[in-house]
């Protein structure tokens, strides 16, 4: 009698939201026999990779920065783009892949996380919340994939500042320092060479700002626009926006 | 009667539905609860009995909506929970909070649907729903049955004694804001528990801080009020007749 439509996983106890629009799966090229597939060169190349984001871990906080261009094609949409999703009051979830699943999967994502400090009246642990969304990226892989990559950064009052490496096929790290997309060759590179534990917020942010001139200068399509969000003991927020290139408004003639 | 009441899909000759009857005495039953609508705060009260098992608080379903119940708390926390999955479902399909009707709608249509299906029975419980619009900010306070019909109110009472709650706040309901209308919540419930911060639970909500439970000091604070003000009320009342 109860409504059907509430999808519960079968070894969980408690019922999630259900992904409440159908997601269109991989097109006509599939044979009938295939329940999931990748196209690694159509469809997982070049748009994907060209999106940026990378993250680290500082005392007593985490940062992550991510491109901000909506690109399809030749075409970029817009430059102001916010791709790094404020998950609760103390988590960061930057994200980065297909335009749709992104934004599909990241608010399905942070609704639960939503319905979980609801129900529990407290919110979900970053660790906690970093194993959900994998969990749920490797349910959905052998179905129907979301191609998209994730930096989950949050801050717990007992552990500190942490950050998830998630990836698409649902890979689970977690790391003091990560990259997603091309820019990941030189923001990992540059991590590499001046990451060390424990950086102030003012370096981090100057090591954040290396990485993206190396990015804007080295890579070829680069991102010309990308935001940084920080969280702490404070919450997690805004913290700046690196443009050099604004959305143009009205034309001046 | 006795052939018409031992199911639900059964309607007897006269047009009962005794089950939802039924249903509504075990309201009766359950623990006092109080919503009054302001016009910035909404309050909802609850008694808290000490025994046998300890009851469910005052609920937030969602950042701007808060729900007090009446009847088998059993009953109370399944439906709780889908309302709760409904709020974030209605955020993630459409982008927007939901308001205090739509969510009162969707756990009433919940509680009419177990009346009309075999084998289950009705949840035992009236809710008292109260929030903010999340665009227009008026407040709101609705009230739900087992019937699964709702209606709006600007204050009202169910569970136990809530005939006499309603009696005093018909007679002493005024349009109030603030601790004006936390004042109101209390008074009523202070007719029919004994008074005391450790017998009522308070819930305000208010548009800028969403829900907010009171401490019992707090409460002990404005019962104390209240009884000051009862006593300087008696006393002049007696004091003019002294005169004469």
């Amino acid at each position: 009698m109860c409504s059907k439509s509430q999808r519960s996983v079968a070894f969980r106890f408690h019922r999630i939201l259900r992904r409440t629009t159908n997601r269109p799966c991989f097109p006509r090229l599939r044979s009938s026999f295939d329940t999931a597939a990748f196209f690694p060169d159509r469809r997982e190349g070049s748009k994907k990779e060209m999106e940026c984001v990378f993250g680290l871990v500082g005392d007593g906080f985490a940062l992550v920065a991510a491109d901000t261009s909506a690109v399809h094609s030749i075409l970029v949409h817009k430059s102001n783009e916010d791709k790094v999703m404020i998950l609760d009051s103390h988590k960061l979830l930057g994200a980065s892949g297909e335009a749709g699943d992104r934004v599909q999967f990241t608010e399905y994502i942070q609704k639960n996380v939503h319905l979980y400090e609801f129900r529990n009246g407290i919110p979900l642990a970053t660790a906690a919340a970093a194993n959900f969304t994998r969990g749920e990226l490797a349910l959905a892989l052998r179905k129907n994939p979301y191609s998209v990559n994730i930096l989950l950064a949050g801050y717990d009052k007992d552990v500190g500042a942490s950050l998830y490496y998630i990836d698409y096929i649902a890979t689970l790290h977690k790391v003091d320092k990560g990259a997603f997309g091309y820019g990941s060759y030189f923001a990992l590179s540059m991590m590499d060479r001046h990451y060390h534990s424990g950086m102030s917020l003012e370096e981090a942010v100057d090591l954040v700002d290396k990485c993206i001139i190396e990015i804007r200068s080295r890579l070829v399509v680069a991102p010309p626009n990308f935001v940084i969000k920080i969280v702490d003991k404070d919450g997690a927020r805004e913290y700046a926006w690196r443009e050099s290139i604004k959305d143009a408004g009205v034309s001046a003639a | 009667m006795a052939r018409y009441d031992r199911a639900i899909t059964v309607f007897s000759p006269d047009g009962h539905l005794f089950q939802v009857e039924y249903a509504l005495e075990a309201v009766r039953k359950g623990n006092a609860a109080v919503g009054v609508r302001g016009t910035d705060t909404v309050v909802l009260g609850v008694e808290k009995k000490s025994t046998p098992a300890p009851r469910l608080p005052i609920v937030s379903l969602d950042t701007h909506i808060a729900l007090a119940c009446a009847g088998l708390k059993a009953d109370a926390r399944v439906l709780i929970n889908r309302a709760r999955i409904e709020c974030q479902s209605h955020r993630l399909t459409v982008e927007d909070p939901v308001t205090v009707e739509y969510i009162t709608r969707y756990i009433a249509g919940l509680q009419q649907k177990y009346t009309q299906s075999g084998g289950v029975r009705p949840f035992g419980l009236s809710t008292l729903i109260v929030g903010f619009d999340p665009y227009t900010g008026v407040p709101a306070l609705y009230q739900t049955d087992p019937s699964g019909t709702f209606s709006a109110w600007k204050a009202n009472a169910t569970g136990r004694n809530s005939n006499s709650m309603r009696e005093f706040l018909e007679k002493n309901y005024k349009e109030t804001s603030g601790q004006e209308t936390v004042k109101l919540a209390i008074r009523t419930l202070l007719e029919v528990v004994e008074s005391g911060g450790k017998n009522i639970e308070i819930a305000v909500v208010t548009k800028e801080h969403g829900l907010r439970q009171l401490d019992e000091a707090e409460i002990d604070a404005i019962v104390a009020e209240i009884e000051a003000e009862k006593a300087a009320a008696e006393a002049a009342k007696k004091a003019p007749s002294k005169d004469t």
